[in-house]
Parts: structure tokens; C-alpha cells; sequence
């Protein structure tokens, strides 16, 4: 408080503090990676991307979703699997209350959030998680929910795209959240098999169970520049090396040059690529001219 | 000899009837000691069958990972006499984590695919304490393709911490190894059994830990992180070791009650290590049941069934 503030009267100071908080949360933001003040709406338009540096923010699932299907075509698939607790999990709180908590400040039931609508008129099959749900944690629901988007991709015969986003397997399901890893891979030997396409994008950040299962078997892996990818963390990387990473590690642009990416795509440009790769590999590209 | 603090009062009384013994052979007048001896004796198998009947899952944990403990080579070495070890990924290297190749068990063929943690310090570094990398997991894949056109059954063996976490490891794409293999693994068309003699450490042992059947010896353990890591994040306390392998249930026992396990294969009294003969028969025993139980089922009936085991794993609920 300046000097001059402390001198006002109070009535004038309340009246400022009242002005200041009818002001709608979050007109600015700041852009995590440059820190430039950055108008809210321009950067919703910019699908979350900083307009000064490029950097790609994390997103909620539900954003993801409806930025990436056409609008007005989208509806949302299983959202009543919720998580039971099988374990009866407690450990400096319960898992029933870290679910709860969850919830709130997400806005999901699971960590995972699937949708069928068209890209640009195309029929799909999209799923995306929510890394604010205890860390995009892959569990029961969330293995559930994807097993059965790959059986509704296979029933429309519409290609399944899936947007990663996760620390791995949600520990709170011991066993049960490692198996999810075969669960859902042995889901997508059956899409596999109809030759419907997967494409995978793995977003920031994509490590442990998830991109150790089904996030690296996309049959085309897109990556979102600056994206945190990898099996193990890097604090414990450090810790098992007991030396410094090299810089980058990890990234998206790692990962492209050591060959594990097919592309690294412009969140803008997400919808078109995808695009174009479906109607390629599905042989439909003359359809779409008419 | 390396031994656990709860193993201790056994290995003392374990002390007491050899020094007993000692004595007895050396004197004239043995006929007191034999009545001693026995008594101890008694009294050794009483104790230990108590100290194991209460053993909580960090202790279990610990059994697991007992120095003493065979690792998977001694199993290879004792029931399979005509082991070859096939090695290297064709790629770019040989892992000595994964230790892999042909043999018979009862004149079975078969292919094996184990996880070496090694037996001293220096096999132990050899092995890198049998954390695998990609090229380990590719060795694996290349063999798992090669057992199923010659229609051979795969054994795999499994004690790991996990999967390598390091900066080559990353770099050669551990993810897409583990991820590939697993994607492998659902659609192999020949009978996979899995057996965990020790450590089932995360997606690092289910890269060769998924198939038909899933065995494990009583004091072995799988989860999908170790006691350790758990109690660093969860209790943001790297000491909460035993809460944290209690919450989580890793031991044979408690992950039997989420029809993932096949078979639990007893171990002698006090653990693998106390008779590793009596166990090394019980291993081949049980390897044979069920490699004969899944070539009774035609392939497709065995992808079949493998796939419906794995899809109805996870519990939820619909509201």
C-alpha cells in the first residue's frame, strides 16, 4: 500500500477495492512461459496459444474437445462411469475426498472425457484428459471410458483421435490402474484389426502408464510443440543419473529428433492436419472435393 | 548370509540347533542333544510359521526382494537343463536385464523371457539391477514373434524394479517399447504365461507381463509403483513405506481378490530362499499345468479369452 492510499479515507478505498472486483476474473492473463500480460479473450481465440511467443497452455479436456470437433456437433459419450474407490484408499487424506476435490475443480466425473461429433464433417470418435483431475490419472473409469470409445469408433467405423495428457497410472487403483494399461491396448489390437485409424496427440505433459500404453500406439503420434513427453519424470531421471539433463529433454522437439513423433503440430493447425491425415489414410480425399 | 530384521530370532534358532548338531557329532553321549535338537527344531518350524503368517506387505515386499532370493536365471538354470540364450535386439543392443531364449520343460518347447536382477554386486551392475531399457523390451518383442511361428508357448519370468528410468533409456523411446510390447503381447497368437518370482515392478514388468496366465510365487509382489515412491508422493514422506504398501496390496495374497492372478504357487516354509529346490519343482510343476491347460484351447479361442480377461479388468460404477 502506497503512502498516498494510506491517507485516503476509508470510504474512497472501499469504494476503489469494490470497482476493482466488479471487474471480471481474469480479463488478463499471463502467459506462463514468456510472462507477457495477455488479453483473455484474444488468447481463447487463439485457442490458448500466447500470441507473443508461441507457447501452448495446458487446457481443460472440455476446451480441447470443443475446439477441436465442429461446433454444434459434439455430444458427450459415458459421462455416468464414476470411480468407486476399490481399495478403500487413504493416505494423508482419502481417495473418496481426492475424487470429490477433484470433481470441483475440474468440472469432470474421471479423468477422461470422450465425445463423438464430426471434424469438418467428418464422423469421429474423440477423447481427451483432464489433467486437472488428479493429474489426468489413468484408472478403472478412465480405461473404461476408452475401451469403449474404441468400440464405438468401430461400431460408427469413425476414426478415434485421443489427446493425451497425464502423469501415468492413478495409484489410488494400485493394481488395478497398471492393468489398465493391457485394458486399454488390447482395445486397440480390436481397432487395429477393422483398420479404423487412431491418431494420438500427445500434449503437455503425456508420461508414465499413459504414454507407456496407448498414447504411443497411435498409428500417427502427434506431439504439441513444447510439450513435456516421456516415460519417466524428470525428477527422477535426475535422480537416478545423478546428473544434470541435457536442455530440451524431454520435449516435443526431443522426442522428434530421436524419432519417436511423426509431427509436432500447431495446436491451430490441429483440426486441419487431422484432417487431411483421415481423409488420406481412409482414402477419401476426391469425396471430400465435391 | 543376508537376512531380514523380522527373519532374525529364526536365524538365530536356525544357529543354535547347527552349533547343537556340531556338538552332538563331536561328543560320545549324544542321546540328550537329539532330544534338544528336535525340540529346537519344533520349536523353529512353530516360530517361523508364525512370524510368516503375519507378515504385512512391506515385509512381503522385502521377502520379494531378498538378497538371498533366486533370481530368475537360478530358476531358468534349475528347470530348464537345455536353455539357449538368444540375445540382442537386431537394433541396437544387448540388454542384460532381459535374459531370453529356448528350452524344454518335460519336452515341451518353449520360449523364455525373464527379468535378471543378478546375484552379487558385480552381476548386479551387469544387469542394471534388472531395470530393463528399449532395447531389452525389443529383445523380448523379437522373441515373442519368433515364439509364435514355431507355435511355442512363452514363458515369461518377471522380478524388476521397473522400467530404466534414464536419459538413453528416454532417448530410444521407452514409452513406445513398453507401449509396442504390450500391444504385442494382446495379440501374440500363441500361449503366454507369466510368472513373478520377486518384484512385478509397474508397466516395467507388464512389458513382459501380460498373457494367459498370470502366476505368482506367495512372497512375490506386483504394483503399479514401489512402497517407496507411493509414500514419497502420496505422503509426500519417503517413510511411510509400510502404510503404503499396505494401502496399495501387492502381495499374491491380497491381489488375488481381483481375479488378475491365475495361480498362487506356495513357497516352502520361510520363503523361496529357506529350499529353493523344493521350490524350483513346484515352479516347473505349476509352468507345465498350465501351459498344457492353454494348448488344449484353439488359438482363437485363447486370443479370446485373453482379450475378454483384460477388458473386464477395473471396477466403476454407472450412475
Amino acid at each position: 500500500m502506497s503512502w498516498f492510499e494510506k491517507i485516503v479515507p476509508s470510504r474512497i478505498k472501499t469504494r476503489k477495492k469494490q470497482r476493482s472486483k466488479s471487474v471480471p476474473e481474469g480479463v488478463w492473463m499471463k502467459c506462463p512461459e514468456c510472462k507477457s500480460q495477455l488479453y483473455r479473450a484474444e488468447i481463447e481465440k487463439n485457442l490458448f496459444v500466447c500470441n507473443k511467443c508461441d507457447h501452448h497452455m495446458r487446457i481443460s479436456a472440455r476446451d480441447r474437445l470443443n475446439q477441436f470437433l465442429d461446433p454444434e456437433s459434439q455430444s458427450e459419450l459415458f459421462p455416468n462411469i464414476i470411480s468407486v474407490d476399490p481399495l478403500n484408499f487413504e493416505d494423508t487424506k482419502k481417495y473418496k475426498d481426492r475424487l470429490t476435490h477433484s470433481k470441483e475443480v475440474s468440472g469432470e466425473s474421471d479423468a477422461l472425457l470422450v465425445m463423438e461429433g464430426t471434424l469438418n464433417s467428418i464422423q469421429v470418435v474423440a477423447c481427451a484428459f483432464e489433467f486437472k483431475f488428479l493429474g489426468g490419472s489413468m484408472g478403472s473409469v478412465v480405461g473404461e471410458k476408452f475401451v469403449r470409445a474404441v468400440d464405438r469408433s468401430i461400431q460408427n467405423r469413425a476414426p478415434l483421435i485421443c489427446f493425451s495428457s497425464s502423469g501415468g497410472a492413478r495409484m489410488q487403483e494400485a493394481i488395478l490402474s497398471l492393468m489398465q494399461l493391457a485394458k486399454t491396448t488390447s482395445a486397440l489390437v480390436d481397432l487395429a484389426a477393422e483398420k479404423i485409424p487412431f491418431i494420438s496427440i500427445l500434449t503437455d505433459p503425456t508420461t508414465g502408464g499413459v504414454s507407456a500404453s496407448l498414447a504411443m500406439l497411435g498409428d500417427i503420434i502427434i506431439a504439441e510443440p513444447g510439450a513435456l513427453i516421456g516415460f519417466a519424470g524428470p525428477r527422477v531421471i535426475k535422480q537416478t543419473v545423478g546428473q544434470k539433463l541435457p536442455s530440451g529433454f524431454q520435449s516435443s522437439q526431443f522426442l522428434m529428433e530421436k524419432g519417436a513423433l511423426d509431427m509436432i503440430v500447431d495446436r491451430r493447425e490441429m483440426r486441419d492436419t487431422i484432417t487431411e491425415l483421415i481423409l488420406i489414410l481412409t482414402h477419401s480425399k476426391t469425396k471430400e472435393k465435391h | 548370509m543376508d537376512f531380514l530384521d523380522f527373519e532374525q530370532p529364526i536365524i538365530e534358532l536356525e544357529k543354535r540347533i547347527e552349533k547343537l548338531k556340531l556338538t552332538a557329532a563331536d561328543s560320545e553321549s549324544s542321546v540328550d542333544l537329539d532330544h534338544e535338537i528336535d525340540n529346537l527344531i519344533r520349536k523353529y518350524e512353530t516360530l517361523t510359521k508364525e512370524i510368516f503368517s503375519n507378515l504385512s506387505e512391506w515385509q512381503i515386499a522385502q521377502l520379494a526382494r531378498h538378497p538371498e532370493r533366486p533370481k530368475a536365471l537360478d530358476v531358468i538354470q534349475a528347470i530348464v537343463p537345455d536353455f539357449k540364450e538368444l540375445h540382442g535386439d537386431r537394433m541396437y543392443a544387448d540388454d542384460a536385464a532381459i535374459v531370453s531364449g529356448l528350452g524344454t520343460i518335460e519336452n515341451l518347447s518353449l520360449m523364455f523371457i525373464a527379468q535378471e536382477k543378478g546375484q552379487d554386486t558385480k552381476s548386479r551392475i551387469f544387469r542394471n539391477y534388472g531395470m530393463p531399457k528399449p532395447e531389452g523390451y525389443r529383445k523380448a518383442q523379437r522373441l515373442m514373434k519368433l515364439a509364435e511361428k514355431f507355435s511355442m508357448p512363452i514363458v515369461t519370468i518377471i522380478d524388476t524394479p521397473g522400467a530404466y528410468p534414464g536419459i538413453g533409456a528416454e532417448e530410444r523411446g521407452q514409452s513406445g517399447a513398453i507401449a509396442s510390447n504390450l500391444f504385442t503381447l494382446a495379440s501374440l497368437r500363441t500361449p503366454i504365461i507369466n510368472l513373478v518370482i520377486g518384484e512385478g515392478g509397474s508397466g516395467g514388468a507388464l512389458a513382459i507381463g501380460m498373457g494367459d496366465s498370470l502366476l505368482m510365487l506367495q512372497y512375490s509382489i506386483y504394483s503399479v509403483i514401489s512402497p517407496e515412491a507411493c509414500s514419497s508422493i502420496l505422503w509426500r514422506n519417503p517413510k511411510e513405506v509400510e502404510a503404503a504398501a499396505d494401502a496399495m496390496g501387492i502381495s499374491a495374497k491380497r491381489l488375488s481378490k481381483f481375479d488378475i492372478i491365475d495361480r498362487v504357487i506356495p513357497e516352502p516354509l520361510g520363503g523361496f530362499h529357506r529350499d529353493p529346490e523344493l521350490m524350483y519343482k513346484d515352479i516347473a510343476s505349476a509352468v507345465v499345468d498350465e501351459v498344457q491347460l492353454l494348448k488344449n484351447l484353439a488359438l482363437d479361442d485363447l486370443i479370446d479369452r485373453r482379450r475378454k480377461k483384460f477388458r473386464a479388468i477395473g471396477e466403476f460404477q454407472e450412475i
